[in-house]
């Protein structure tokens, strides 16, 4: 009886230490560092005035966690654009998703004496009163793409255009396909309960009727990869005939891109969204679907620490007559070609 | 759906003495008696799946009665349907794996990291393949032995699972989207056999596996003893903690074959790859009649509940509904099946009850008739604990 009892337990110690075996050997598979780093974001203006070093600034930067592409995009620009300076001193807080985490860094940040404080906010509202409680403080709070709700809680806010994309994806659209009455255009939008979805979604639809045109079909999927292959994959097939199509989002794109090879179709032409390094390759390929993409700039947050930066050394804008910096700035939302492709595929976001 | 058979089978039992009765509910005896089930038990599933493919053709026509359509769903089916068989295992066995979807990125982004794909490159593409099935594999034996030999509930354990495994994810991945650079991976498994994807063979593999290990083998008569009670399985000398740790790697397996289908047809690895996975899984096996609470389940139910929701999604895009119309059609379907199930269950269980209580005494049943009370009457709300007095089991099983 113990003898038929040892022998399994010895299989399952052995069957144990070998699993552990090829896990160790698997640890040496999460090498994961590419041989060339390329850097994201970075300035790329003329000399001015403003870059000689001034005072040294401290600005305590916070931003939701990097849990995709463009949003890891925007942490890294923001440290390289604080790296172009050597008056500035930047503390970053662990990127967080979680509002009451956030709220206590930026009560750390006021107890700290910053200088200034670049924060986007994971919810404008719930961050507002923090906001407010550093700008009491006498420390100034520069808002990035997701706005407070108070006028008082932000010394300047820099925004995204997302009903901007939509205007720019459906006049782009519209040049392509003006012609055509019956053009069939599919949409494929990012989660659909966000605000952001539903202003990209309106600023398309105002520009297609510009031209006459309308959304056909519409999907929407979930900003991931692989939720954009689902719904790209139903998409292709409520769709046998479709001339352009308008994906919100370039980190989805990428599953679109895998459902559209896999089906075999190329009748049409796609338009991309946000402006990923991937699907900027894409276009310059020549040889995709995907022709254009629009940006929704991930250089927002190193703008937010270029004005902050100004705003603690009491500069203004050096193009800008006025003497102050502005109070609120909406980036544009540019569309970008096989001709244009180089001037923005170095700012673009690796996804 | 299940239901129907309770009742049938509980119509049989009135008339025969108890151990009829206690082999057909657990499964106790595999073979002939269970056999009889699945086709009344999935009888309410194959009208739906029916119905809703009619509710396809009338609305979308030709372009959902195509071929290349139902290939499409099959596709778009196939990796929750391979995690679903694994998910039917672990339910039957009395457990719940909530940590699939974690497992599924996990293992996506480990076998897509630059080191793998280079690795890859000067040996095959088998190794991309393996490194999934054996990192699902891996992180399905640790949920396994926390569970049985940690003691832990398979709910918080796997809950843990799911955070940290995403979590290890997003660090190896640096939160990026891993791009597959080898052709030859992606020719393979996005590629086709005589018409038919190669994603698709693998999910009716995966699934007629499971029917044979499940219907067919020791080892299925087990997972139900197991899940049916654990007490009695281990009287009747099961190793039930042993057990339960295979259930988990056969879970984390899946996950990994899961991943690979998941890599191919994306053509990336990434850590948001099976977000709401487990969900989906454990809304497809319910509704194909397993119940959470273990001891009873089919392979073919889960494969229907699959279908099923890949279905719905599609004739909603075809008619170009929004999503949030879909999930509440998704939300109502998984709470009348589930109703439907209860209610029919509890008539059984009722049924029995009458019938069973005088004669319990005379067959081989160690726990008979309380066992019927608790697997029939807590029905599918029960909470998924890890072992749990349930079903009778008859010891001649194993």
């Amino acid at each position: 009886m113990s003898a038929t009892r040892q022998r399994p337990y010895r299989r399952l110690a052995s069957t144990t230490a070998a699993l552990i075996g090829a896990g160790v050997l698997l640890t040496a598979c999460t090498g994961n560092t590419p041989e060339n780093e390329g850097g994201g974001g970075g300035g790329s203006n003329a000399a001015s005035a403003n870059d000689e070093a001034g005072e040294t600034v401290t600005i305590g930067f916070s931003a939701p966690a990097a849990d995709h592409g463009w949003m890891a995009g925007i942490t890294e620009a923001a440290r390289a654009e604080a790296e172009n300076y050597e008056d500035v001193e930047l503390i970053v807080a662990e990127g967080t998703n979680d509002v009451s985490t956030q709220i206590s860094q930026v009560e750390t940040f006021i107890n700290d004496g910053v200088d200034a404080i670049v924060l986007l906010p994971f919810d404008g509202d719930a961050l507002t009163p923090v906001a407010l409680q550093a700008m009491e403080a006498g420390i100034p709070v520069i808002n990035v793409d997701r706005e407070f709700n108070s006028p008082f809680a932000a010394r300047a806010t820099v925004l995204g255009d997302n009903y901007g994309m939509g205007v720019s994806a459906g006049t782009y659209i519209c040049e392509q396909l003006g012609d055509q009455p019956d053009a069939v255009v599919a949409e494929i939008a990012g989660i659909d309960s966000l605000p952001l979805t539903q202003d990209r979604s309106q600023g398309f639809a105002d520009a297609l009727a510009d031209c006459g045109l309308d959304v056909d079909n519409r999907v929407a999927a979930e900003f991931t990869v692989e939720s954009g292959e689902e719904a790209a994959a139903n998409l292709l097939q409520a769709a046998p005939q479709i001339d352009a199509i308008w994906n919100h989002d370039d980190d989805q794109g990428v599953g679109v891109l895998a459902a559209i090879n896999s089906a075999g179709r190329d009748e049409f032409f796609m338009v991309g969204g946000a402006g990923s390094a991937n699907a900027m390759r894409e276009i310059q390929s020549g040889d995709s679907v995907l022709q254009a993409t629009v940006i929704y700039p991930a250089t927002q947050a190193a703008d937010g620490i270029a004005l902050a930066r100004l705003v603690a050394q009491d500069k203004s804008l050096s193009d800008v007559v006025s003497h102050e910096v502005p109070r609120q700035i909406v980036l544009n939302a540019p569309v970008v070609t096989a001709e244009n492709v180089e001037d923005y595929i170095d700012t673009a976001f690796e996804s | 759906m299940s239901g129907s058979t309770t009742a049938t089978t509980g119509g049989v039992g009135s008339s025969t003495p108890g151990p009829v009765d206690a082999d057909a509910a657990p499964g106790g005896k595999g073979g002939g008696g269970f056999m009889a089930g699945p086709v009344g038990r999935n009888l309410g599933l194959v009208v739906a799946f029916a119905i809703l493919c009619l509710v396809g053709v009338v609305t979308a026509g030709d372009r959902f009665a195509d071929i290349d359509n139902a290939l499409t769903i099959l596709r778009l089916a196939a990796v929750v349907g391979v995690v679903s068989v694994g998910m039917t295992f672990v339910i039957i066995g009395g457990g719940i794996d909530l940590s699939v979807g974690a497992l599924v990125a996990l293992s996506s982004v480990w076998a897509t990291t630059l080191a793998t794909q280079q690795l890859a490159e000067d040996v095959h593409w088998i190794v991309m393949v393996l490194t999934a099935l054996v990192v699902g594999s891996v992180a399905g034996l640790v949920n396994g032995l926390v569970i049985a030999y940690g003691k832990l509930a398979a709910f918080i354990a796997t809950l843990a699972m799911l955070a940290a495994a995403r979590g290890l994810a997003e660090i190896i991945a640096n939160r990026r989207t891993q791009i597959v650079q080898d052709r030859a991976f992606l020719d393979f498994f996005s590629g086709d056999v005589l018409g038919v994807p190669t994603l698709v063979i693998m999910f009716a593999l995966v699934a007629a596996a499971g029917w044979v290990l499940l219907n067919r083998t020791t080892f299925g008569r087990r997972t139900f003893a197991v899940g049916g009670n654990a007490e009695a399985a281990r009287l009747a000398g099961i190793r039930v903690q042993r057990h339960t740790v295979k259930l988990y790697v056969l879970s984390g397996l899946t996950c990994g074959i899961a991943a690979v289908m998941i890599m191919a047809r994306t053509t990336t690895g990434s850590s948001t790859h099976g977000t709401l996975l487990e969900l989906d899984a454990i809304a497809a096996v319910v509704i194909g009649g397993t119940l959470l609470i273990g001891g009873r389940g089919t392979i073919v139910g889960t494969v229907l509940g699959v279908l099923i929701f890949t279905t719905l999604g599609n004739v909603f895009t075809l008619n170009n509904l929004s999503s949030s119309a879909q999930a509440v059609a998704r939300g109502v379907i998984i709470v009348a099946a589930v109703l439907l199930q209860q209610r029919l269950a509890t008539g059984g269980f009722s049924f029995r009850r009458s019938s069973d209580r005088p004669t319990s005494t005379g067959g081989p049943v160690v726990q008979g008739s309380p066992a019927g009370a608790v697997s029939g009457g807590t029905g599918t709300d029960g909470g998924p604990g890890g072992s749990r007095p349930g079903a009778g089991v008859d010891p001649a099983g194993t």
